[in-house]
């Protein structure tokens, strides 16, 4: 009968673990639906670029408030987490802060101390963010593609840490030795006061249930990241690791494109060429993306790595003109239609046509048209996320597979094809300039 | 204007120093135009050994790479490529980020490799080279600088466009927005050639409004779409007789009696 908690717990830990297993497996899945891109290249660049980017959070600081704020969060988060080892120890071996005799007491007093103090700016910290985003109501937190879930989301994992960061502090402030002991507790004294007067029983009933609804929360917390935007605490360093490094103006140019381009500007090709003998004929790819399958992995990457907090949107040029594009819409809308495909596959075993695709059907043509292509958005991206590449590609299908560029453009692409200038003018005035 | 052609010179065996770029914009827009001459100028003075390709120059396929159509871009491309390649050009030089911007970037892959520059970049080089020199100084006028889009966040060139017009002897106000914190003018991504989606304001009357904030004498560009943009900012804001718009090789030109 003794060690019932113990087996309990083990079987807790193995569902929490388990379920979020297959989980990110799926993930791995669904990213791996989008085309192979090459970016096994400079190794030494990409870890750089992670280790700057994801841990040294280096483009949050642009915005120093929320950068401040949520760097706290972040270290208050890694750093609080080796407690979880222990509760994951003590949980298994049936101990009680098993670290103790181990550290010895004053360096393990020194980290619970470190503990508690981190919990409590987290703590502040989250209680900032709810503000932000529910009294001060920040501009970018308001946008039309915040309003239902991924409102409730953002707020559920602000409810999420306060509680966590709590069970936390009341875990230690009713454990009578620890606060006999007086050293480590630097939040959880003040704490402690409350529960003055219990019983030694009640007490260790409140610390006990504290401490399992703690790893409980944890557990399912871990398996909530999936379900929501809150991913990017584990993506966030691949994603740095596989973003462009490119200069960001360069785009990239479709191999297919250049193939036939060649071959119409081979005098000595045969555009009626059979293809030889035991040479399949090659189905034509299609260019331009009209769907997520069409998308690459690191585009799809992106999707689940963001996060929502609309830096990118709140740079966009279109949108602060209050155009429809939107470019963190333009991640959740992958996002969605990417779990959608998922979905679809969980269900049938492989993808089966379901009449939708990711143009029109949640991304439309009037948001694709309205991109500058400038790249604030890509420049604002805290985690290197590349909302403008899947617009690009979105518009090359429009462009190249419909015909669907607006009127102007095409006007302007006759042009450029007929005289070698976006104007109606013709090539050999093109130096008229040096005389007049 | 004394602007030779590479064929005038492959004619008479030589190979110039450079190539300069014009670009459709810089070759065919009156405004543009104007700042396609200041720049020669400037090459001039320099004695800088220089040829555009006049009539043999076709549109880079930029504006139709941003649209999607990537084939029309890559047939541009590669004929440009052709061209360029034939005439052994080594060295690139363009008043248009854009053009910039894909020749450095885009066309080495399909077979352009050149060493490219934005005019700024290569007035800066002249001058850190000592071939030229800018004495004149505009007395301490108010002047702000919109960052292309294409040179600034695209390529990460930000201080060459600055330290040309520190040079000038102005008083060098930066916008709330600016470097890779730029607003766009609103003429990147092919925007230039269509109407904009509705909305409830125009993306350089925004930009403009930014500009206008830090109460310059001039407002410095370096591209001749930015510098479109924001000259009609300026007049929709009606403070046309306040406010000249002008790219840096113009006020160089200018400030220098060129």
């Amino acid at each position: 009968m003794e060690y019932i908690p113990n087996i309990l717990f083990a079987i807790v830990l193995l569902a929490g673990v388990g379920f979020f297993t297959i989980n990110i497996r799926k993930l791995i899945r669904n990213i791996k639906l989008g085309k192979e891109v090459d970016r096994s290249d400079n190794k030494a660049a990409r870890w750089k670029n992670m280790a700057r980017v994801a841990l040294g959070q280096s483009k949050m600081v642009s915005r120093p408030i929320a950068g401040f704020l949520h760097i706290v969060v972040y270290i208050g988060f890694i750093i609080i987490n080796i407690e979880v080892l222990e509760i994951i120890v003590d949980g298994l071996l049936g101990t009680h802060r098993v670290f103790q005799p181990i550290l010895g007491d004053g360096i393990y007093s020194f980290l619970i101390g470190t503990f508690e103090i981190l919990a409590f700016l987290v703590f502040v910290s989250v209680i900032i963010f709810w503000l932000r985003r529910n009294a001060i109501r920040l501009k970018r937190f308001l946008n039309k593609e915040m309003k239902g879930w991924p409102k409730n989301d953002g707020n559920l994992i602000l409810y999420f840490e306060m509680v966590l960061m709590t069970l936390f502090i009341v875990m230690n402030a009713t454990d009578p030795a620890f606060q006999e002991a007086g050293v480590g507790n630097p939040i959880s004294q003040f704490v402690a006061p409350l529960f003055s007067g219990m019983e030694i029983e009640t007490l260790h009933v409140i610390e006990r249930s504290a401490w399992w609804i703690h790893i409980i929360g944890i557990l399912i917390f871990l398996n909530y990241l999936y379900y929501s935007k809150h991913l990017h605490i584990l993506l966030a360093f691949p994603n740095t690791y596989y973003a462009n490094l490119n200069p960001k103006g360069q785009f990239t140019n479709l191999a297919s494109v250049t193939k036939e381009v060649q071959m119409m500007m081979d005098p000595s090709a045969d555009p009626y060429a059979m293809p030889a003998e035991g040479e399949e004929e090659e189905v034509p790819e299609k260019f331009g993306a009209s769907d997520v399958l069409d998308l690459n992995r690191v585009q799809l990457l992106n999707a689940y790595t963001c996060t929502e907090c609309g830096r990118c949107t709140s740079a966009c040029p279109a949108n602060l003109t209050g155009k429809e594009l939107s470019p963190r819409a333009i991640m959740m809308k992958t996002r969605d239609r990417l779990e959608e495909v998922g979905k679809n596959i969980d269900k049938n075993g492989e993808f089966k046509e379901d009449g939708k695709q990711l143009l029109n059907d949640y991304i439309t043509p009037e948001e694709l048209w309205a991109c500058t292509s400038c790249n604030a958005c890509v420049e604002e991206c805290p985690v290197n996320i590349d909302p403008l590449s899947i617009i690009m590609d979105m518009r090359r299908y429009l462009v190249m597979e419909q015909s669907a560029a607006p009127q102007e453009l095409n006007m302007m692409m006759t042009n450029v094809e007929n005289n070698g200038a976006m104007w109606q003018y013709s090539p050999m005035d093109r130096l008229n300039w040096k005389d007049e | 204007m004394n602007v030779p052609t590479m064929a005038e010179m492959m004619a008479q065996g030589k190979q110039p120093e450079v190539l300069f770029w014009v670009g459709s914009a810089g070759s065919y827009d009156d405004r543009a135009k104007k700042i396609t001459k200041a720049f020669v100028k400037i090459l001039h003075k320099a004695n800088v050994d220089f040829a555009v390709l006049g009539t043999e120059e076709s549109s880079t396929g930029d504006a139709a790479k941003r649209v999607g159509n990537e084939f029309l871009f890559q047939m541009q491309a590669m004929t440009n490529i052709e061209i360029l390649n034939a005439y052994e050009v080594k060295k690139i030089v363009t008043c248009d980020p854009h053009s910039f911007n894909t020749l450095k970037n885009e066309y080495p892959e399909l077979g352009g490799k050149y060493e490219v520059y934005h005019h700024t970049q290569f007035i800066k080089q002249l001058i850190d080279e000592g071939r030229l020199s800018i004495n004149g100084t505009m007395n301490n006028e108010r002047v702000t600088f919109h960052d292309p889009c294409y040179l600034g966040r695209a390529n990460d060139e930000y201080e060459s466009p600055r330290a040309l017009i520190k040079r000038l002897g102005v008083n060098l106000v930066e916008m709330k927005r600016n470097k890779n914190r730029a607003l766009c003018c609103g003429a990147g991504g092919a925007q230039m050639f269509k109407e904009p989606e509705k909305g409830d304001m125009d993306i350089n009357i925004l930009r403009t409004k930014d500009a206008l904030a830090t109460q310059p004498k001039i407002i410095a560009t370096g591209c001749p779409y930015c510098n479109t943009m924001m000259t009609d900012g300026v007049k929709f804001h009606e403070k046309e007789e306040e406010i000249q718009v002008k790219d840096i090789a113009e006020l160089i030109a200018e400030a220098e009696n060129l």
